[in-house]
C-alpha cells in the first residue's frame, strides 16, 4: 500500500481540492480561446501555459470535460504509423505518453501492454512489413512476426478464426499501450487549471467574430469574448465551426463505435487488431473487453448506436474467441470521428488569420493528445507551424499532396 | 426451510425437485427456481462477495440486478457472470461466487475492507503511478480485478437469427403492458408483447396486500389471457434497446428476434430503489418487491422476523403481504410524517417519522437487527434516539426510477417530476408510448386506463403514422392520482459509513461529497470519476440516487442535475446471441472441384478462394510454379479467372457511362473490340482496373478486380443515382464462370472447339465475340495479361467444368497445364503489368503508374481527371518503376522493403520475383521521382538491414515490342 494513502485514513475531512476551479463569469477578453475541452483542447491549454507561459486562455466546452471523443474512445496507444510524418508525430506522443502520469501526479493507468496488428492475408503481410521497415527507420519498435508468435502471445486464439480467415502472422508493436481516457482530460485540465487557465463548461460557442480575416472575438451561450487566437480542436463538431468562418475542409463525419463486456478476470494481456475481421480488443484494468469495429460507412453528424455493429463485432470476436460465446456486452457506444481523406490529422494556421486548426482525428486521434497538445501550443504561441506538422497543414490538398496514412489501409485506431 | 406451503399460482413445481450445488455444498430446488430462490429457500444467506471490499452480499431485487450475486456456473464447461437471481435452476447445476478468493465463506480478499479508509473513490488515480513501480502495481490490480473467469475450454456457439414484424410491440407484461396489448388487440393490430419473467402478469401478481390485490391479481390473469391467445409473447426475453425505425432486438433464452414494429409501447416498469443507509448491503436487506416476488413465485419468507421501511403504500402492501405468509413484523418504519401510514395488521407497531439509523450484521454479516432512530426535521436521523429491533429481514420501500433506458434511446425528451419524485416522459417520439410504471403511473387501475390508452394509440399509429403524433395519451390524470411513490431524499449519512449508493461498485455516500468536493460536481463527471452506474446493472439501482445526491450537494432539483445516457444494451446479451450464427461469406468458383482434384494449394483472396499452384507429387512449391511458368511461356496453360469481377451494362448511355468513370475513350469503341480501363477516386487515386468489351452499340460486358467487384458495382449505382443516365447494370460475377486459356498454342487447344474463326486477322488482339464453344454460349476476349497470345472464355457459370475438362482434353496433346496465382503474379510482373493494390496503394494516383497511354486526359470528364490535371502541374511525389537487381546473391529483398536514398526512405518494392525468362530478380517499386529514370540505382534494405542494390529498367521486361500476345500464326 502506497503511503501517499494514507492521508486519507488519517484527515477527517477529505484532503483533496477541486481538480479544476468553476468560474461564475467569463471575462471580457483572453489571449486565446480554446473551443473544446477534450483531451487535445486541454492538452494544448496546459502546454501553453507550462510551456509557453501563457496564461491568460479560455477552454470553452459545451458539455463537460471530456465528455466528446476523448470519452469515448478505446484508448489504443502506438506509433506505428505509416508515413514518415505520422511515424515521427506519434512517436513524440508515445514518449510524452510514458511520463505523463507522474508529469501530472495523476494515475493514467498507462498500460503497456503490447500491440498485434493481426495479418490474414499475403497482402495484410506485406502492408505489415511496410509499416514494419517505415517504423524501424525511425527507431520505432515494430517487427513482423508470424503466426507462432502471435500464438504465443495470446495462445488461447483459434489462429484460423474459425476458418474464415487464418492468421498468418501480425506486426508487433511492443510499445502498444492502453490508458484511462477520462483521466487524461482530467490531467490536462488541472495541470491548465493550475497554470491560470479558465475551463468553462456549459459553455458553448456559437459564432465567431472575424474582421479583415482577422479573428477578434467568439460569440457563445453566455456572452462574448474578445481574443485574437482561437484554437479548433473539437474532433466531430469542427464542420460546424468551421462553417462559422467559411473555411473548406475535406473532412467528413462518420460514426464509430465501441462496446464493452462485463468485467472478467483478466485474461488478455496484448491489445489485438484485426483488419479482416474489423475487430480491435483489449482487456482494461475493471477487467472489461473493450472492443472496436471499423467506422460506419456513412456519414452522419449524430452519437447513436446501430444493433447491426455489435451483432457483427460479437460475430468476428467469435470467430477469434470462441470461448466468449457466454460472455456479456454491457454496453454500446458511439462517437462522432472526423475523417480526412488520407487518414492523417488537419493541424496548423489557416487562411484566416488566428484561427487555429486541431481536427482531422478521426478514429486515431488519442493517442496523440499530448504531441497535439505540445505542436498546437507552439504553432499558437509562435504563430508558426511546428515542423511536426507541416504534413498536416490543411493546404496540403489544395496542393494535392496527402499524407498517405490511407496506404496501409487497415483499422485506423 | 423457508418454503412456504404450496400456493396457487407459484412458479415453482413441487414435483420436479433439481439437485446443484453452490460453493461445493449440495442444495436441492425445485424446476422454476432461479439459482437465488433456490439457494434462498434452503436458507444459505451470503451468496456473493462485493466488487471493491468483499462485503457479503445477496439478493437485493431478484429483478435481474443481483449483481453481487453473479456466479461462475459448470455444466460441461463453465459460464461467468451469471445472474443467479434469475438463471433457472437446472439439475446437476455446479454454481460458484464469482468474486472471492478462497469462497464465499472465508473470501481472503475481505481484508480489503479494512484498507477502505485509504482507498476513497477515484484512489487509484492517486497513486502507484510511479512509472519505477505501476507495472508491479498493474500486476496487483489485475490479479484481483475483473469478476467472473472464462473458461477457454468453452465451445464455439451462435445461436441462428429470426426476423418479425408487428404492427404494435408491447415491452413490459405488467398491468399497464398488458393492458395496452388487449386495446390494442380489440383495435385490430397485430400484437407482439415481451416480456423477461417466465410469465406475463409483472407486479399484477405480487404486488398484492390483501383481497384488492387479489382481485388486481385476477383481472391481471384475466388479460394475460387474452393477450396469450391474440398476440405473439416472448417470455423469458427482453428488449435489448429501442434503435432507429421501431428496430428492437428481443432476446429470448436461444436467441434474436429483431423485430419491426410499427408502433411500440414501453411499459417497462420501474425499478424499485434502495433506500441509502449504513450497513444497507447486508444479507438480508431487500427490495419490499423483491421480498413480494419470493413469496408469490417461489414460495419462499424472506425471513422469520421482517422490519419494514416505507416510505409509499408499496411498502404496506409488502408488510401485508409478508404477514399474510405468517411473517413476524417487528416494525414498520415510515419514513413519512404523521397520517401517512397505511394499512397495517392489528398489533404491528409503525413508526413514523423513523428512519433506518443503522442495519445491524451478526457473525456471518448478514443482518441481525436494525437501529432504529426519529428523524430530525432537517431529514437527518438522530442516533443517539435509536432503538434497536431484531430482525432477520429488512424491506425497503422507498421509491422508484422508471425503467426508462429504451425511451431514452428512442429519443424520449424526459422531465423530472416533483410530484412523483420521478424522471418521466414529457414527450416520445412519433410511434413510442410510455404506459405504467415507466410514465409515472402507479395504481392498478391507473395503469390499466394509461395502458389501454397507450395501446389504443399504437394502434392507430401502426394503421395510420401520423394519425397520433406527438400528442402522447394524456396520463396527467393518471399520474395526479399516483400517490408520493417515491420518497425525495432516503438517503442517511452515518459517521461511519458503509451506507451505499451504489452495490456494483461499493459507492458509498461520502464518495459523492468527495467527488464532488474534488470538481467532478456534474452527473457525467460524477459517473466518470466515481464509476457509478459502470458496474454490470448499469445503475439501475443507483443512477437515481447519484442524482439525488448531486443534486442535496448542489442545492439544486434532480431535474435540473439530469441523468446521464442511458445506452443500450438493457440487461447484458451473450455474444454468442448478437453473433448469431457468424456468416462470413466464402465464394467458390463452379471449378473448384477441378482445382482439388489437380491438388491445387489454396489461397484467399478476398471471400474467395483460388489456386495459388497445383502442387505436384516430390516437388516443392517452387519448382511447381515454375513448371506452370514455363507452361504458359513455351505451350499453353489454363486458369481460372471466374473470381474477377462481371459487371455487364446496357442503355443508351451505357458509352457514355464509360466515358466518365474509366480513363480511357469509348465513345469510338467498335463493337466486337476490348479495352483495358483504369478507375480512379475523385482524387485521382488507382482504385481498380479492367478490361472493357463491346458486344453491342449499347450493351457492355466488363471485369473488375476480385476484391474489387461489390465496391465497384456499389459505386457505379451510386453515380448512376446521381448521374442519372439512361445506364441498367447488372452484376453478374456469380453468373459467370472464366477460364484464361494463355500460351503461344492457346489457338490450337481452342480451335476445335469452336466454328468462330480464330485467325488474327478476324478476331484479333484486344477483340471480343461471342460464339458457341464446347457447345456452350460464350464471351471471348482477346486479353494479354499474361504476355501470351491467350483467349478469356467466359460462359454461364453452370458450364464451367465442361469447358475446362473440354481445354484439358483437347490440349493435351500441347501440353496444357492448369496454372494458379503465383504463376500469374510472375508471368505479369515479366510484362510490367500492376496489380491494383499491391504496385498502388490507397494513396497513389494515376500520373504516378507512368501509364499515360491509359488516360485520355482531353476527354470532357472523368471521375479523378480535374485531381490529376491539377497534379500534372505539380512536381510528382513519386514513381512506379520496374528494376533488375544487380546482384542476386546479396540477398532477396521482399516485398514492401524499403528503397533508401541519403538515409532517408526513397519508396519501397511492390512486386518482385525472379524471373525464368530474363534470367534475373526483377521487380516494380514505388519510388521518388529523383531514382526513376531508367539506369538509376536503389538502394534496398532487407531484412537484418543488409543493402542490396537494383537498377531502374524499362518495362516489360519481357517481350517489350507485345508481338507475343499478337501472334498472327501457331508457333
Ligand atoms: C469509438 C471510438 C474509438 C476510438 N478509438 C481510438 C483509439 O483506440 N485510439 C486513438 O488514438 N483514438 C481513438 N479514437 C479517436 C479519439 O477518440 C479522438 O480522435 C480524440 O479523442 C479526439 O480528441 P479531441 O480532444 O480532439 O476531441 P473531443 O474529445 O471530441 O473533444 C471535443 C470537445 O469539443 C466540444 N465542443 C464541440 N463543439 C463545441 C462548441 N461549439 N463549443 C464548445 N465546445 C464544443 C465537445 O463537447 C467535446 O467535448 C476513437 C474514437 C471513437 C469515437
Amino acid at each position: 500500500m502506497p503511503w501517499r494513502l494514507l492521508r486519507f485514513a488519517l484527515s477527517k475531512k477529505h484532503p483533496e481540492p477541486r481538480m479544476f476551479r468553476a468560474h461564475a463569469e467569463l471575462k471580457r477578453s483572453y489571449d486565446v480561446v480554446i473551443i473544446g475541452a477534450g483531451g487535445h483542447g486541454l492538452a494544448a491549454a496546459y502546454y501553453l501555459a507550462r510551456d509557453h507561459g501563457i496564461t491568460n486562455v479560455a477552454v470553452l466546452e459545451q458539455g463537460y470535460i471530456g465528455g466528446g471523443n476523448t470519452g469515448r474512445n478505446t484508448t489504443i496507444i502506438r506509433s506505428n504509423y505509416l508515413t514518415p510524418e505520422g511515424a515521427k508525430f506519434y512517436d513524440m506522443s508515445v514518449k510524452l505518453w510514458q511520463d505523463l502520469s507522474e508529469d501530472f501526479d495523476l494515475n493514467l493507468f498507462y498500460s503497456n501492454r503490447g500491440h498485434y496488428t493481426l495479418a490474414h492475408t499475403d497482402s495484410a503481410m506485406r502492408t505489415m512489413r511496410w509499416r514494419a521497415e517505415v517504423n524501424k527507420h525511425y527507431g520505432i519498435d515494430s517487427e513482423v512476426v508470424d503466426a507462432a508468435a502471435v500464438h504465443k502471445a495470446c495462445p488461447m486464439m483459434d489462429l484460423s478464426c474459425n476458418g474464415h480467415a487464418p492468421i498468418l502472422g501480425a506486426l508487433f508493436h511492443a510499445p502498444g499501450s492502453i490508458a484511462r481516457h477520462d483521466a487524461v482530460a482530467w490531467g490536462y485540465g488541472r495541470g491548465a487549471d493550475q497554470r491560470g487557465v479558465e475551463i468553462h463548461q456549459q459553455t458553448k460557442v456559437t459564432g465567431i467574430e472575424i474582421v479583415a480575416g482577422k479573428v477578434k472575438g467568439v460569440h457563445t451561450s453566455r456572452g462574448h469574448i474578445a481574443t485574437s487566437k482561437v484554437l479548433c480542436a473539437v474532433a466531430g463538431s469542427t464542420p460546424r465551426i468551421t462553417k462559422m468562418i467559411g473555411i473548406d475542409t475535406p473532412l467528413f463525419i462518420h460514426p464509430l463505435q465501441a462496446m464493452v463486456s462485463e468485467p472478467l478476470k483478466p485474461w488478455l494481456d496484448p491489445i489485438l487488431v484485426s483488419g479482416s475481421l474489423h475487430v480491435y480488443v483489449s482487456q482494461t484494468a475493471r477487467g472489461e473487453l473493450v472492443m472496436g469495429a471499423s467506422l460506419d460507412p456513412y456519414e452522419l453528424h449524430n452519437t447513436r448506436s446501430t444493433f447491426d455493429f455489435v451483432e457483427g463485432l460479437s460475430s468476428h470476436m467469435i470467430d477469434m474467441f470462441p470461448f466468449l460465446a457466454d460472455v456479456k456486452v454491457v454496453r454500446q457506444w458511439a462517437g462522432m470521428a472526423d475523417m480526412t481523406p488520407d487518414f492523417a490529422p488537419l493541424m496548423g494556421k489557416t487562411e484566416v488569420e488566428g484561427f487555429y486548426l486541431d481536427a482531422g482525428w478521426g478514429t486515431w486521434g488519442f493517442k496523440a493528445t499530448p504531441a497535439s497538445g505540445k505542436t498546437m501550443s507552439y504553432t499558437v504561441a509562435n504563430d508558426r507551424n511546428h515542423e511536426l506538422i507541416e504534413g498536416f497543414t490543411l493546404d496540403r490538398f489544395r496542393k494535392y499532396a496527402p499524407t498517405g496514412e490511407k496506404g496501409a489501409a487497415s483499422v485506423g485506431h | 426451510m423457508k418454503r412456504l406451503p404450496p400456493q396457487a399460482g407459484e412458479w415453482i413445481d413441487r414435483g420436479k425437485p433439481l439437485r446443484f450445488t453452490f460453493e461445493g455444498i449440495g442444495y436441492e430446488g425445485y424446476a422454476g427456481d432461479t439459482i437465488s430462490s433456490a439457494l434462498l429457500a434452503a436458507g444459505v444467506r451470503v451468496l456473493g462477495r462485493s466488487f471493491k471490499y468483499h462485503r457479503p452480499r445477496s439478493v437485493l431485487s431478484l429483478a435481474n440486478h443481483d449483481v453481487n450475486a453473479l456466479m461462475q456456473v459448470s455444466s460441461c464447461f463453465s459460464v461467468p457472470n451469471v445472474r443467479a437471481d434469475v438463471t433457472p435452476l437446472a439439475e446437476g447445476l455446479r454454481a460458484t461466487a464469482v468474486n472471492t478468493i478462497g469462497g464465499v465463506a472465508r473470501d481472503r480478499a475481505r481484508f480489503l475492507e479494512w484498507l477502505a479508509p485509504f482507498l476513497p473513490v477515484g484512489f487509484y488515480y492517486k497513486a502507484f503511478h510511479k512509472k519505477s513501480q505501476f507495472p508491479f502495481w498493474e500486476r496487483v490490480f489485475r490479479r484481483t480485478t475483473g469478476l467472473g473467469t472464462v473458461d477457454f475450454s468453452a465451445r464455439r456457439k451462435g445461436s441462428p437469427k429470426r426476423y418479425a414484424f408487428c404492427d404494435v410491440l408491447v415491452i413490459g407484461g405488467g398491468p399497464a403492458g398488458l393492458a395496452a396489448a388487449d386495446a390494442a388487440l380489440r383495435a385490430g393490430a397485430r400484437v407482439a408483447l415481451v416480456d423477461e419473467n417466465p410469465r406475463l402478469g409483472g407486479s399484477g401478481l405480487y404486488n398484492l396486500g390483501g383481497a384488492d390485490g387479489e382481485r388486481q391479481a385476477e383481472e391481471t390473469r384475466r388479460l394475460a389471457a387474452i393477450a396469450a391467445a391474440g398476440a405473439v409473447v416472448y417470455v423469458s426475453s427482453y428488449a435489448a434497446g429501442y434503435y432507429a425505425d421501431h428496430w428492437v432486438p428481443i432476446v429470448t433464452p436461444g436467441h434474436v428476434v429483431k423485430m419491426r414494429a410499427r408502433a411500440v409501447v414501453v411499459a417497462t416498469g420501474a425499478y424499485e430503489q434502495p433506500a441509502v443507509f449504513r450497513n444497507n448491503d447486508l444479507p438480508g436487506v431487500i427490495l419490499a418487491s423483491a421480498a413480494q416476488r419470493m413469496l408469490a413465485r417461489y414460495s419462499i419468507a424472506p425471513c422469520k422476523r421482517a422490519v419494514v421501511l416505507a416510505a409509499n403504500d408499496d411498502g404496506y402492501r409488502a408488510a401485508r403481504d409478508l404477514a399474510a405468509h405468517g411473517v413476524e413484523i417487528a416494525a414498520v418504519v415510515d419514513l413519512r410524517g404523521a397520517n401517512s401510514r397505511g394499512a397495517v395488521p392489528p398489533g404491528t407497531l409503525v413508526l413514523e417519522g423513523h428512519g433506518i439509523h443503522e442495519a445491524l450484521a451478526d457473525s456471518q454479516g448478514a443482518l441481525r437487527g436494525v437501529r432504529v432512530a426519529p428523524l430530525a426535521r432537517d431529514g437527518t436521523l438522530d442516533g443517539y434516539q435509536a432503538r434497536e429491533f431484531e430482525c432477520d429481514g429488512l424491506l425497503m420501500s422507498t421509491g422508484w426510477a422508471g425503467a426508462a433506458p429504451l425511451l431514452y434511446q428512442a429519443g424520449a425528451r424526459m422531465e423530472f417530476s416533483a410530484e412523483l419524485q420521478q424522471f418521466v416522459p414529457a414527450a416520445c417520439p412519433p410511434g413510442v408510448y410510455a404506459a405504467g410504471r415507466v410514465n409515472g403511473v402507479h395504481g392498478f387501475a391507473q395503469k390499466l386506463r394509461d395502458g389501454a390508452a397507450a395501446g389504443r394509440a399504437a394502434a392507430a399509429q401502426s394503421r395510420k403514422p401520423g394519425s397520433v403524433d406527438g400528442a402522447a395519451p394524456s396520463c396527467r390524470q393518471e399520474r395526479a392520482q399516483s400517490g408520493m411513490p417515491s420518497h425525495p431524499y432516503p438517503i442517511f449519512a452515518h459517521p461511519k459509513g458503509r451506507n451505499f449508493v451504489d452495490f456494483d461498485e461499493d459507492l458509498q455516500l461520502k464518495d459523492f461529497f468527495n467527488a464532488a468536493q474534488e470538481g467532478f460536481d456534474n452527473i457525467e463527471l460524477m459517473k466518470r470519476y466515481s464509476t457509478v452506474g459502470m458496474g454490470p446493472s448499469q445503475g439501475k439501482h443507483s443512477n437515481m440516487n447519484a442524482i439525488r445526491v448531486l443534486a442535496k450537494i448542489l442545492g439544486r432539483t434532480p431535474g435540473e442535475v439530469g441523468s446521464t445516457t442511458a445506452r443500450p444494451m438493457f440487461h447484458p446479451v451473450p455474444m454468442s446471441h448478437l453473433g448469431g450464427r457468424g456468416f462470413m461469406p466464402e465464394r467458390a468458383t463452379p471449378l473448384e472441384g477441378r482445382h482439388a482434384a489437380a491438388s491445387a494449394v489454396w489461397m484467399p483472396a478476398g471471400q474467395w478462394q483460388r489456386p495459388e499452384y497445383y502442387a505436384v507429387e516430390n516437388q516443392t512449391r517452387e519448382a511447381a510454379i515454375r513448371a506452370e511458368v514455363a507452361a504458359v511461356r513455351g505451350a499453353v496453360g489454363v486458369i481460372d479467372v471466374g473470381t474477377l469481377g462481371k459487371i455487364e451494362l446496357f442503355g443508351r448511355d451505357a458509352g457514355a457511362f464509360f466515358e466518365r468513370i474509366y480513363t480511357a475513350k469509348f465513345a469510338g469503341m467498335k463493337v466486337g473490340s476490348t479495352r483495358y480501363g483504369l478507375m480512379l477516386d475523385e482524387s485521382g487515386v488507382v482504385i481498380d482496373d479492367g478490361v472493357i468489351a463491346r458486344l453491342g452499340e449499347e450493351h457492355f460486358y466488363f471485369t473488375t478486380t476480385t476484391t474489387g467487384s461489390a465496391t465497384v458495382y456499389r459505386e457505379l449505382t451510386r453515380l448512376n443515382a446521381m448521374w442519372r443516365m439512361e445506364v441498367g447494370i447488372v452484376n453478374v460475377t456469380g453468373h459467370f464462370a472464366a477460364i484464361n486459356l494463355a500460351g503461344p498454342r492457346s489457338r490450337e487447344v481452342l480451335a476445335p472447339l469452336t466454328a468462330l474463326d480464330l485467325s488474327e486477322a478476324t478476331f484479333p488482339y484486344l477483340g471480343a465475340r461471342e460464339a458457341q464453344v464446347a457447345g456452350l454460349p460464350a464471351r471471348l476476349l482477346r486479353v494479354g495479361f499474361v504476355g501470351e497470345l491467350g483467349y478469356e472464355i467466359h460462359v454461364p457459370a453452370s458450364g464451367a467444368a465442361h469447358l475446362w475438362d473440354q481445354l484439358m482434353k483437347t490440349g493435351a496433346a500441347h501440353g496444357i497445364r492448369p496454372f494458379g496465382v503465383e504463376a500469374q503474379r510472375l508471368l505479369r510482373l515479366e510484362k510490367g503489368h500492376i496489380i491494383v493494390s499491391q504496385d498502388t496503394d490507397g494513396v497513389t494516383n494515376a500520373l504516378e503508374l507512368g501509364m499515360d497511354w491509359a488516360l485520355k486526359m482531353d476527354k470532357p470528364f472523368f471521375v479523378g481527371q480535374r485531381s490529376l490535371e491539377a497534379m500534372g502541374r505539380l512536381p510528382r511525389k513519386q514513381a512506379l518503376v520496374g528494376f533488375t537487381l544487380d546482384e542476386p546473391d546479396t540477398g532477396m529483398p521482399k516485398e514492401c522493403h524499403l528503397v533508401i536514398e541519403s538515409d532517408e526512405p526513397a519508396g519501397r518494392i511492390t512486386s518482385i520475383a525472379h524471373s525464368p525468362a530474363v534470367g534475373r530478380v526483377i521487380g516494380l517499386a514505388l519510388v521518388a521521382p529523383a531514382l526513376s529514370k531508367v539506369g538509376s540505382t536503389l538502394n534496398i534494405r532487407i531484412d537484418g538491414g543488409r543493402m542490396v542494390r537494383a537498377t531502374v529498367s524499362e518495362t516489360p521486361f519481357y517481350d517489350p515490342k507485345n508481338l507475343r500476345q499478337k501472334q498472327p500464326e501457331t508457333a
